[in-house]
């Protein structure tokens, strides 16, 4: 046994560094009381100790800790994504000016986010039902405190009770199905699962067949809610409406990336072509047309977001419906389930990680400039505060995946990997949702640059320097990417190994 | 390698609009001038390369024969297992078709620089995005590879959205979004077969799937497995009538043509000059290039439908010029109708009306920007374009009325202007495929004349009210020179067009040659019309 956990801990190190970040970040910030930014420093070192480690992680899939947890090249590229997006979040909140309004407090929030990309990183590599939850859990239970955190805000204690509510319900959803397969395999290592189904070793009543249905549609509806794919959307926009804007953008990004690591592993791991070779009541799930259910959901999604975001008027509600179309978008690449989709998926990650992250940067400077999200004060924007206006231009113009940026190339292989394996109407719906997108991204460019400020005002808004420094920095890939994303593609493709029992 | 002459062509705005970028705000005379001297090197490479030009090698499907060829490595991932490889060449060439697109390009950027000059609200970002509409432009008709073709084509829009929506008139902003809708729903077709293109077509050299257009052109050796693959094939058919709305949309063809009266109408001058002169072309381009070769037998299969669409844009596009009372309106319909030739005689098939169409396409972008340089004329004194405001211009405005005349005649298509004889090319070429609709399409010279010369008259003929006796003055010499050129081109091509026909003929045979072999006769759709 302490074999085992010898071998294991050697490929856990960034998972552990992320742990004792956090317990560390606690420690110092019950030490110092005042020291608020110092408390982020420590954070922002501790998840860059765990990423200088990830390239380290072996080339080859690994199972650790018993089979509860892998590590694998798929769930590295992820790691990855989640960190950086956690490093990029903290050193924005030491900018933002809502956290500074909630003083005393601040240390606790950078604390929660090293517990919260902790949690995520543990959802990349879960194997196991149990290990899924608890990371889950981990992350959920901290994203409602962080999403509540300013306290004085009305809207933010409405966003982190619903986030609750909702969450807690999503979980509990999502724990029943875990139970069924547990009762109807015995096991709740997802390898376990494949292998019970395959060989009829599992529970085989007349009912069984119905239960694992039932089974699955409760985790695709779990693992919905924290995607927030239609119909489980509901909580999306109000909570990242009422969070503070750091939050949103971490919860955006990070978490969407770390739930659909842990849902294309479930899928792809238990239950995905190895039924082909079921015997028994399990035969018949072939017959179950997966990819066509989970395009339905993409298309539900996508579509929903889109044209519920034209109505917006609050650029942080309109994001979080964007987030939405755009959870809509990746699904796609999940529903083809190839390799292809997978590396497609990974490819978007990263582009949607600077035309996110840049767009709710630009939202939030924004705001604690003129103390509104509101689409209507952007107006005039274009001669007032020209750089910051060019970033959230092209940050959007991203977003709708117009060349030449690099959203462009992400939906490029999306829709190439859906129309690779055939799925032609879904390509078609995915494009033209793409044009429908561009009506509201474009709506911001029409207040910012078509019209007026209302009082005629044209008097400079002023930046300071890192600010137009930042937005320059996260311009920079979303055009570079466009024309050099070689190293990202291959990258990707490289990262599609998922730890597979018998491989 | 030689020196990259379409690569530099190309590019040369974006350095224009890096240097403008650089420039303070208030040097407004260092702004011009940097887009007059881009502009204005630009025609003179287009020039150099038009000389440069050999004019009997084909091109289109030939690869060894296309010109100033520049092919490099872009994108290129190694295999992988399960995928195979990923290769995108930066490919730029030209042909007989592309040459003249290039040509007419520098020119009409070059000349909306001059007409641009009346812009005095932001006049850097005017000029900045105007740079980066040149830019695309040009790549869009140098591209040989879909991927960057593509790229340029999309490249264009938001420059144009913001031209027009922020330098436009009162409805500017109903008027930018719609063309952006508009050019971006087709595209997004475009970029479907564009992918599936991509997943059929394997380059023999090296193995990989490849967006080269050149190796699209040849299904028997290059597709041999995947969605395109099998010619006659319901995809293919799918794909070929997406890529017509994707096309259809920027020509504007009969029904896609809403969003160009609006566009056109709040543009600033020198932005309906480009969109006209050069825009719409792209339509008619792709659909040569593209559409054409690449799915030669949908071409032959919908050819009489692709004729009907042309003899609609034609008697509609007339029949609501009548009907217009403001300047530029007129105009966006008449060019809605003479872009209907364009469609006529690529639907012919054969060389003449090919020729016609091409030649078309270049003496519409002459003509049609002289037409609206010539509204923008009288709308910088007057702030308003309605017909029938106006009347007794001639005695006033003496020039501007020889101008105008010049291109009111060659839009109608007189002899001895270069709108004749693109339109006779045309007819000669339709008739010989269908006399049925070419009968019919003549209507719309008729229709032509009457808008044309009833719009002369309204202006230019009878008395001038007394609230124009003061403002309206004759052209100033920076009108003239931008003017002139294009009355000397139209006059010079009406009376000898060989220099621009020869240019374009034996692509052109060779494209219809190629088309009309890879098509083994078949039923054609609405055969018997």
């Amino acid at each position: 046994m302490p074999d085992i956990i010898f071998q294991s801990t050697k490929h856990f190190w960034p998972e552990i560094t992320l742990a004792l970040t956090f317990i560390a970040a606690m420690i110092f910030e019950f030490a110092t009381k005042k020291r608020t930014t110092g408390t982020g420093i420590l954070v922002l070192l501790g998840l860059a100790a765990a990423l200088v480690q990830l390239p380290s992680a072996p080339s080859e899939p690994v199972s650790i800790f018993g089979g509860m947890y892998a590590i694998d090249p798929f769930s590295t590229f992820f790691k990855y994504v989640i960190i950086v997006t956690g490093m990029v979040v903290v050193l924005f909140s030491f900018q933002s000016q809502e956290l500074k309004k909630e003083s005393g407090h601040t240390g606790e929030y950078y604390c929660f986010i090293a517990a919260v990309t902790f949690g995520m990183v543990l959802m990349t590599g879960s194997s196991n039902l149990v290990m899924i939850y608890l990371s889950i859990e981990l992350v959920s239970i901290t994203s409602y405190i962080l999403a509540g955190f300013s306290k004085s805000l009305r809207r933010s204690s409405e966003a982190a009770l619903k986030y609750v509510i909702f969450g807690a319900l999503s979980s509990g959803i999502m724990l029943y199905g875990m139970s069924l397969i547990f009762g109807l395999t015995g096991t709740l290592d997802l390898s376990g699962i494949r292998t019970a189904l395959a060989s009829g070793h599992a529970v085989t009543t007349g009912w069984s067949f119905a239960a694992l249905m039932a089974a699955i549609v409760l985790m695709l509806a779990g693992f919905g809610y924290k995607v927030s794919v239609v119909p489980f959307h509901f909580w999306t926009p109000d909570v990242y409406e009422g969070a503070p804007i750091t939050i949103t953008a971490f919860l955006a990004v990070a978490s969407k990336a770390a739930v659909f690591a842990v849902m294309i592993r479930f899928f792809y791991v238990a239950f995905f072509d190895n039924m082909l070779a079921s015997t028994g009541v399990y035969s018949s799930f072939r017959n179950v047309d997966w990819s066509m259910i989970l395009a339905v959901l993409s298309v539900l999604t996508m579509t929903l977001g889109n044209f519920v975001a034209i109505w917006q008027d609050n650029l942080k509600r309109m994001l979080a419906y964007s987030s939405i179309a755009h959870a809509g978008y990746m699904l796609m690449g999940v529903v083809v389930m190839s390799n292809f989709g997978l590396s497609a998926i990974m490819l978007y990650f990263v582009m949607y990680f600077f035309m996110n992250l840049g767009a709710f940067y630009v939202v939030m400077v924004i705001a604690d400039k003129i103390g509104s999200e509101n689409i209507d004060d952007y107006r005039g924007f274009g001669k007032r505060a020209p750089i910051i206006s060019v970033g959230l231009s092209i940050f959007l113009i991203s977003l709708t995946g117009l060349p030449p940026t690099a959203g462009f190339v992400g939906k490029l292989f999306l829709f190439s990997s859906v129309m690779a394996s055939q799925f032609i109407w879904l390509a078609i719906v995915g494009v033209l949702n793409s044009v429908v997108s561009l009506y509201y991204y474009a709506r911001v460019l029409k207040n910012m640059y078509l019209r007026e400020a209302p009082d005629g005002d044209e008097s400079p808004i002023v930046f300071s320097k890192v600010t137009s420094a930042v937005v320059i920095l996260f311009i920079i890939p979303n055009i570079l990417l466009c024309f050099f994303y070689q190293p990202v593609l291959t990258f990707a493709q490289r990262s599609i190994a998922i730890l597979l029992p018998g491989l | 390698m030689n020196f990259p002459f379409l690569s530099v062509i190309t590019f040369l705005p974006i350095l224009g609009m890096v240097i403008v970028l650089l420039l303070n705000k208030e040097r407004t005379k260092a702004i011009q001038t940097t887009a007059v001297v881009v502009t204005g090197l630009q025609v003179l490479l287009a020039v150099v390369i038009a000389l440069g030009f050999n004019a009997s090698l084909p091109g289109i499907n030939n690869e060894a024969t296309m010109q100033f060829t520049e092919r490099l490595p872009w994108i290129s991932i190694p295999q992988t297992p399960w995928f195979g490889e990923i290769r995108i060449d930066y490919f730029m060439a030209i042909d007989g078709l592309s040459m003249p697109m290039v040509v007419l390009t520098a020119l009409i950027s070059f000349l909306a620089v001059f007409a641009s000059f009346s812009v005095n609200k932001s006049i850097k970002g005017y000029f900045v995005m105007f740079l980066l509409l040149d830019a695309g432009m040009m790549g869009v008709f140098c591209a040989i590879d879909m991927f960057l073709f593509y790229i340029f084509w999309e490249v264009m829009l938001l420059p144009m959205y913001f031209l027009i929506g922020i330098w436009g008139g009162p409805r500017r902003e109903y008027a930018a979004i719609k063309f952006f809708i508009y050019t971006l729903a087709g595209s997004v077709l475009l970029l479907l077969v564009m992918i599936g293109l991509y997943f059929t077509t394997v380059d023999p050299a090296t193995g990989a799937h490849t967006f080269n257009m050149i190796s699209m052109m040849h299904p028997a050796e290059n597709m041999k497995e995947g969605l395109f693959a099998t010619l006659h094939s319901t995809p293919r058919m799918l794909a070929y009538i997406a890529l017509f709305i994707a096309f259809a949309i920027k020509v504007p063809v009969f029904p896609f043509h809403t969003w160009l009266p609006d566009a056109h109408v709040e543009a600033p001058t020198a932005i309906s000059v480009i969109l006209a002169g050069v825009l719409l072309k792209m339509g008619t381009y792709g659909m040569l290039r593209i559409s054409f070769p690449i799915f030669p037998e949908f071409a032959v299969y919908f050819q009489i439908p692709l004729m009907i669409f042309g003899f609609v844009n034609i008697v509609y596009g007339a029949l609501c010029a009548m009907a217009q009372t403001d300047f530029k309106k007129l105009i966006a319909y008449s060019s809605i109708s003479h872009m209907g030739y364009v469609i006529l005689g690529m639907a012919a098939l054969n060389v003449q009306g090919m020729t016609g169409a091409v030649m078309q396409m270049f003496n519409h972008g002459t003509i049609t920007a002289m037409l609206f340089l010539l509204v923008g004329v009288i709308y910088d004194r007057a702030h308003t374009r309605g017909l029938n405001e106006f009347g007794g211009l001639y005695n006033k405005m003496p020039l501007y009325s020889f101008f105008t005349v010049i291109a009111f005649f060659a839009a109608i298509g007189l002899p001895g202007l270069s709108g004749f004889v693109s339109e006779a090319f045309v007819f000669l070429g339709a008739f010989q495929a269908n006399p049925f609709w070419t009968v019919l399409s003549t209507l719309g010279i008729v229709l032509g004349a009457g808008y044309m010369l009833w719009t002369f008259q309204r202006v230019f003929m009878g008395t001038l009210p007394e609230k124009w006796e003061a403002v309206m003055s004759d052209v100033s010499p920076r009108e003239i020179f931008t003017l002139a050129p294009l009355a000397i081109i139209i006059l010079f091509l009406g009376v000898y067009p060989s220099p621009a026909l020869n240019m374009m003929t034996t692509s052109l045979d060779h494209l219809v040659r190629f088309v009309k072999a890879s098509a083994p006769a078949g039923q054609a759709f609405l055969g018997g019309f």
